[in-house]
């Protein structure tokens, strides 16, 4: 048994009452949704909050619903939840695909939208998904609500526009027509971090070509999505070419480094071939035609 | 002979679904697995007991300059810190391995490995023992740390052991079996020969249960009862009392259920001699059990062997040799575990299944400023190591042939007409029929089959390899003339009780860590005394409660203690022949048996079955002269041989040639053990060693980086296999019985492991031949596959 520092443990009753508590117990205080990754680092000693301020109570934060254009989903919304959903899957499969390879059952059980994406793990498979659908996070504070799009979301590795005595409530989809999306990841073993994961969002226009694309890679120190990559996609008719000369930018936009996982070259032509697959996976999807 | 009978007909033996003997019944232990009641050492709880923790080394090899234990001491709820000092004046700051050296239990002068133990903490609850280690301040002096074992032996390596006298290089020994020159003259003469580097890299058994101990030392009258997570609660006693200078009768050892040891429980730990020396120091029974982190840090690795092959062959493809030369990296301490005479195990077999004209290895063992071990996760002694080697090269050689690697290996199978077979390197292999067991696997794989599909994949550009091993084992050590631990011959006790309602208890000195000997050795008794396997209770991992023995790791229990327990059933049966002899008032010549009974021969309706004799017995029959009043007998066995069991496997494999991900499509384990006593528990133990391979050959490493930083310290690092990387398992087998052993069985637990990863490494060079790879070392992981198919395929070491 791995024993953490000591601390002390607060449940929190809704919202006001988590932010409350946040506020109390100061710096040291952090809350706790699934805790796959906090409890793994206390029980390491790498991390040691004073505080948890648990927030699995707070059923407000727990739905996936429909709001005009965009796809509302609650920070508490745990990753079973986003992969069993069927109107998601049929939204934005590109969380579909990203949630399968995301840990195992047990984790995907407790583990929640927005603790991964507070966590902001470097590796962390669902940054990369909101990037590439542009999402916007909803966050409460003692001043209120504001919404920050993901690309002012991530400040880095583990850090986010959340504050300390923040929440981050809900994450908003805006649903297009003629869009697409995928997600592919390598792991060492199912379960395990990604070596390099690569995620695709495209809408097409009515002609068929591509009217708006993101393209986002996991694991290799990139900042956002690929905006070079983006641009020589955007007005172009979707084909391997195509893909290729994207891939080949993705890759060098990317900062791998040489770790157990691999080295330096083999993530930069991981980034390239998932970059590949993903973009061609996207646009047979944006299509409606089912890739077989 | 070799059939495809798991064991005798028995008409005699009733309801196959409930035989009384061998066949396939549910285990009698798992009742209480799965119902959450099992006795595991984190589950034992005794009034007053405290809890331990150990401080270890931050790095790698540092000198120690001082350690202040002051404030861990004011810490409220700690009882007491004990550090390397205080066991020097107990003399127990040292302790004897299993090969002949010392492993610091505490470190006195300096530290040899990161993970190792500096300080121990006593406290009354393992929260606070854990708290308070950061209480501990140490002063280390960091010295220039050896990692590379490749660079053991340079003149200027830092010398680790310099507790050693007169000690000024990191060699441990060197050992040689074989004809050097009878092997070279071979090599001088062949047509062919194929060079081959291959790495067996450090990994880990990470058992599910860690290691862990409750000593209770009781002051008044000096005994000392362990619990520990032991293979070999016996072996134990004997080296407590020499180790601590506790008199033997007055230490009971005992082991309860354990989860998972694959070798890793082998030996003692400096946390379990901690745990004893907390209980003297405070009066108390002490708990300690390391975490996940502390297990796979500081306990007893696997392999870690860098091993260069050669073979020899004819360029038809007859292998007329084997040479190989390796270096050993054993760590910090030399503690493998290993029979005395043995300093590389027994992986002087890796001669394979093969007739060779001549054969020679040395093996070089050094020390590295890593974690001690060498013997673990289910190697049978280094035969995984001897068999990866062979079974790797037989293949390199395939290619350099042209040769298909099946037709191979059938070319140069020793003959069924030449068991008992002594190999070029000492070994006399018992009993064995390879082709029909190769001739099955590649029947059961649809080998032909398989091979179009690949030729047709090729040409799509689609990467698909198919990978053969053979494998012989030696398993079942030992002829107490030949195989000792720290001289105690490895030789197995067994008793046997049956009540006078003709229930039996079986007591026997193997333990089980999940083997199913509680189902096993009933099932033996039940063969040879007709009881039903329900009507017998088998007792072990108690030193108080059961006979001398050796206990269970290299696949043993069955081949020595298995033994054991039929010779003692049949003592009984013996015993029962004269009981029954008073009882029907006839001649005991005059007596014949079934199974289950004694009659008398041409008039089988006048017989008495063993519980009515068992009840006479104990009762008021007149019994002859020398036949005491009781159904009971005891046996020591020491085997006249080892076993060896064999098998064929066949891999097949697809390989994502954008990604070099590795998904291993097909298994197909054809298996001969010798006679199958519970053929559902010998799948289970095939499975298990099946899945072990994968884990091996695709993704377990202990790394460590230049500083000797473990870099594979938790389960996020150290990756061990999922249901979702393995295929569903085909599992075949043929019987060849072992003719020395009682009831012909060899041994099965540890043959997956052993015969596995060369199937699937095989199976991986296979695929990537369009990339002209020959070679490539485990793990597999898709980066290492890549880089293979680049063109720079590279050692893990």
């Amino acid at each position: 048994m791995q024993i953490p520092a000591p601390f002390d443990y607060e449940r929190a009753s809704d919202v006001a009452n988590a932010l409350a508590l946040l506020e109390r117990h100061g710096p040291e205080s952090r809350a706790i949704a699934g805790g796959h990754s906090l409890l793994p680092m206390m029980k390491l000693r790498l991390a040691r909050p004073e505080w948890l301020i648990d927030i699995n109570d707070l059923a407000e934060l727990d739905f996936i619903r429909r709001e005009g254009d965009q796809l509302c989903v609650g920070a508490l919304t745990r990753h079973t939840a986003l992969l069993e959903s069927t109107e998601v899957a049929g939204l934005f499969p590109i969380v579909r695909d990203a949630e399968l390879v995301i840990a195992d059952p047990v984790v995907r059980n407790r583990g929640t939208i927005g603790g991964s994406l507070c966590q902001a793990d470097p590796a962390e498979d669902l940054s990369t998904v909101c990037d590439v659908l542009r999402a916007k996070a909803v966050i409460r504070g003692p001043g209120g609500e504001r919404i920050v799009p993901m690309s002012d979301f991530h400040r880095g590795p583990y850090e986010t526009a959340v504050a300390q005595n923040e929440l981050l409530c809900e994450i908003r989809f805006t649903i297009r027509p003629r869009s697409g999306s995928a997600y592919e990841k390598v792991e060492r073993r199912v379960g395990d971090w990604a070596v390099v994961a690569a995620g695709a969002a495209v809408v097409l226009s009515a002609d068929g070509t591509i009217e708006e694309a993101a393209v986002g890679l996991t694991s290799v120190g990139l900042d956002g999505t690929v905006g070079e990559a983006e641009a020589v996609l955007r007005g172009q008719q979707p084909q391997e070419d195509l893909f290729v000369e994207a891939a080949r930018i993705a890759a060098a936009a990317c900062h791998p480094v040489d770790d157990q996982r691999g080295p330096v070259d083999y993530k930069r032509h991981l980034a390239d071939e998932l970059t590949r697959r993903v973009l061609r996976r996207a646009c047979v999807r944006a299509t409606g035609a089912e890739e077989g | 002979m070799t059939t495809t009978q798991e064991h005798a007909p028995n008409p005699a033996a009733g309801d196959p679904n409930r035989p009384i003997g061998f066949g396939r019944i549910q285990r009698k232990e798992d009742p209480r697995f799965v119902r959450g009641k099992g006795n595991y050492i984190d589950d034992i709880v005794l009034p007053g007991m405290l809890h331990g923790a150990i401080l270890r080394a931050p790095v790698a090899h540092a000198r120690l300059v001082s350690i202040d234990t002051t404030e861990a001491l004011a810490h409220p709820k700690v009882r007491a810190v004990i550090t390397g000092k205080d066991l020097q004046g107990l003399n127990l700051a040292w302790a004897p391995t299993l090969s002949a050296d010392v492993q610091a239990v505490l470190v006195t002068d300096k530290v040899r490995f990161q993970g190792q133990e500096v300080a121990f903490v006593v406290a009354e609850d393992r929260y606070a023992a854990r708290d308070a280690l950061e209480l501990i301040d140490v002063e280390y002096d960091v010295l220039p740390p050896l990692v590379d074992a490749r660079r053991a032996l340079d003149p200027g390596a830092p010398v680790i052991r310099d507790d050693i006298e007169g000690r000024t290089d990191n060699r441990i020994f060197d050992w040689e079996v074989g004809d050097a020159a009878e092997t070279e003259a071979v090599f001088a003469t062949a047509d062919v020969v194929v060079a081959q580097e291959v790495v067996y890299p450090r990994v880990h058994p990470a058992p599910m249960e860690t290691c862990g101990a409750v000593a209770d030392f009781d002051p008044v009258d000096g005994r000392l009862t362990l619990y520990e997570t032991t293979q070999a609660p016996h072996a134990h006693r004997t080296l407590y009392a020499i180790v601590a200078g506790i008199p033997e009768h007055k230490i009971r050892i005992v082991s309860p259920d354990i989860g998972g040891g694959f070798g890793n429980k082998v030996g003692i730990y400096p946390g379990y001699v901690l745990a004893v020396v907390g209980s003297i120091v405070t009066g108390k029974p002490v708990k300690w059990v390391e975490d996940r982190s502390e297990n796979l840090m500081s306990t007893s690795f696997a392999r870690d062997y860098i091993m260069q092959g050669e073979i020899a062959a004819t360029k038809e493809g007859k292998i007329l040799a084997v040479r190989t030369s390796v270096l050993a990296d054993h760590g910090a301490f030399n503690a493998t575990a290993q029979p005395t005479k043995n300093p590389a195990g027994f992986f002087s077999i890796f001669t394979g299944s093969y007739d060779l004209k001549a054969a020679y290895c040395k093996v070089t063992g050094v020390y590295t400023n890593k974690a001690p071990g060498g013997v673990a996760y289910a190697c049978s002694f280094r035969v995984t190591e001897a068999v990866y080697l062979v079974e790797r090269m037989v293949d390199v050689l395939a290619r350099k042939l042209d040769m298909d690697p099946a037709e191979l290996r059938l070319k140069n199978f020793i003959k069924p007409e030449q068991f008992p077979y002594a190999n070029k390197t000492g070994w006399v292999y018992d009993s064995g029929n390879y082709e029909p067991a190769m001739r099955l696997s590649m029947q059961m794989a649809g080998y032909e089959d398989l091979r179009r599909e690949q030729r047709e994949k090729r040409g799509r550009g689609e990467l698909m390899g198919i990978g053969v091993s053979f494998f012989t084992e030696t398993v079942g050590a030992g002829p107490r003339k030949h195989f000792d631990i720290v001289g105690l011959g490895m030789a197995d006790g067994a008793e046997l009780r049956v009540h006078p309602t003709g229930k039996a208890v079986v007591r026997i000195s193997v333990q089980s860590q999940g083997q199913g000997h509680e189902t096993t050795f009933a099932q033996i008794v039940a063969e040879e005394l007709g009881i039903p396997p329900e009507s017998i209770d088998v007792v072990h991992g108690d030193t108080d409660q059961t006979p001398f023995g050796l206990g269970t790791y290299g696949s043993r229990s069955t081949p020595v203690s298995g033994g054991a327990v039929a010779l003692v059933a049949r003592k009984v049966r013996d015993k029962a022949k004269f009981i029954a002899a008073a009882m029907l008032e006839a001649r005991p010549e005059d007596l014949e048996w079934e199974k289950g009974r004694w009659f008398v021969k041409g008039d089988p309706s006048v017989g008495k079955t063993i519980t009515e004799i068992a009840f006479a017995a104990h009762g008021t029959v007149p019994l002859p002269d020398g036949i005491d009043g009781n159904l009971d007998a005891e046996v020591t066995y020491d085997p006249p041989n080892l076993t060896f069991p064999f098998g064929a496997y066949i891999c097949v494999v697809d390989v994502d040639a954008g990604t070099g991900q590795v998904k291993v499509r097909r298994f197909i384990a054809v298996d001969d053990c010798g006679t199958r006593i519970n053929p559902m528990i010998i799948e289970g133990q095939v499975h298990g060693g099946l899945t072990d391979g994968v884990g091996m050959a695709l993704m377990e490493i202990i790394a460590f980086d230049e500083a000797g930083n473990c870099l594979s310290s938790s389960f996020m690092d150290y990756l061990i296999p999922t249901a979702m990387e393995v295929p569903d398992w085909e599992t075949g087998f043929t019987v060849t019985p072992s003719p020395h052993h009682p009831i012909g069985a060899k041994g099965i637990g540890e043959s997956a492991t052993v015969g596995s990863p060369p199937a699937i490494v095989n199976a991986i060079v296979d695929a990537l031949a369009p990339f002209g790879v020959t070679h490539m070392d485990m793990p597999c992981t898709p980066a290492r596959v890549w880089e293979a198919m680049q063109g720079r395929a590279r050692p893990p070491v």
